[in-house]
């Protein structure tokens, strides 16, 4: 099994925001992922889906299914992160006001995306965007 | 505990859902942020929020999580409710406010969930 799938991330439309994480989650069920599995995936992909969304005016999001482990690539073109060590803890945002009111911006995206997987890169450069490769065992 | 001893308990209005209210929720959540809830491992568990955009729906589904009470009078908009529907999640309205329904829900002696680490 090696199976590939792309989502554009529209930045523009918050409400079909984590459509892209809603669908991953759908075929890895079909397709008999474990349960945990899944669930890790799912809610990993989507706090990243949502920090494209909120911070980097949208992406490309690449999907690499076998049968050893998931791959998540998030790419997008945003103004990239300064210091990701800072960027990592819990608590540290920089949403603004409006997106705190849409329920986000407590910090606590990353740290998920840490927990939830079983390796986290992020390779970001000031200007020109963030790549954040996510991978979960199974 | 089930969703309609819940939906007793906060005088809810039901949104969606009232043929599924005898499904079982085992802890709960009270929170405005969404990756505050993402946060929690949850096994079967009911969300109290005063949140009602798609985004609480969508992380809904991401948890696998039972049913939604939308505190404080708040009720989504169609599009969110029709969401849930398609998602097969319970969705339950009061106009009590997140404290007073917590806190009621933790007296009926439903917990939280314990934290990924
Ligand atoms: N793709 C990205 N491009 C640019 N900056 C980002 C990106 N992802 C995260 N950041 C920066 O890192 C910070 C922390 O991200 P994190 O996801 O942990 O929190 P948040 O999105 O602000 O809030 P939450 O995820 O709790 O809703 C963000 O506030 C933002 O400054
Ligand atoms: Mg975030």
């Amino acid at each position: 099994m090696n199976l590939e799938f792309t989502y554009t991330v529209d930045p523009d439309d918050f409400t079909r925001a984590g459509e892209a994480s809603a669908d991953i989650k759908k075929k890895l069920k079909k397709m008999n992922v474990p349960h945990e599995a899944v669930r890790k995936v799912a809610i990993a992909m989507y706090e990243g889906e949502i920090n494209m969304v909120i911070h980097a005016n949208g992406g490309i999001i690449t999907v690499f299914v076998n049968e050893d482990f998931i791959t998540m690539v998030l790419a997008d073109k945003g103004p990239g992160i300064p210091d990701v060590e800072k960027a990592m803890q819990e608590g540290f945002s920089t949403a603004p006001d409006n997106i705190r009111a849409l329920g986000f911006g407590a910090g606590m995206g990353l740290p998920n995306m840490k927990k939830y997987t079983d390796e986290m890169k992020i390779d970001t450069v000031i200007g020109e965007g963030t790549t954040v490769t996510m991978k979960v065992n199974l | 505990m089930t969703v309609r001893e819940i939906k007793k308990l906060l005088s809810c209005d039901t949104l969606w859902g009232e043929h599924d209210l005898d499904r079982e929720v085992h802890t709960a959540c009270g929170s405005d942020m969404m990756s505050d809830v993402l946060a929690f491992v949850k096994d079967q568990s009911v969300l109290i929020t005063g949140l009602v955009n798609s985004q609480t729906v969508r992380t809904a589904m991401m948890m696998d999580i039972v049913c939604i009470v939308f505190v404080r009078g708040k009720i989504p908009p169609e599009d969110v409710i029709n969401l849930a529907a398609d998602n097969d999640i319970i969705l339950l309205s009061t106009t009590q406010l997140m404290f007073e329904s917590c806190g009621k829900l933790f007296g009926a002696g439903l917990r939280g969930g314990k934290r990924e680490s």
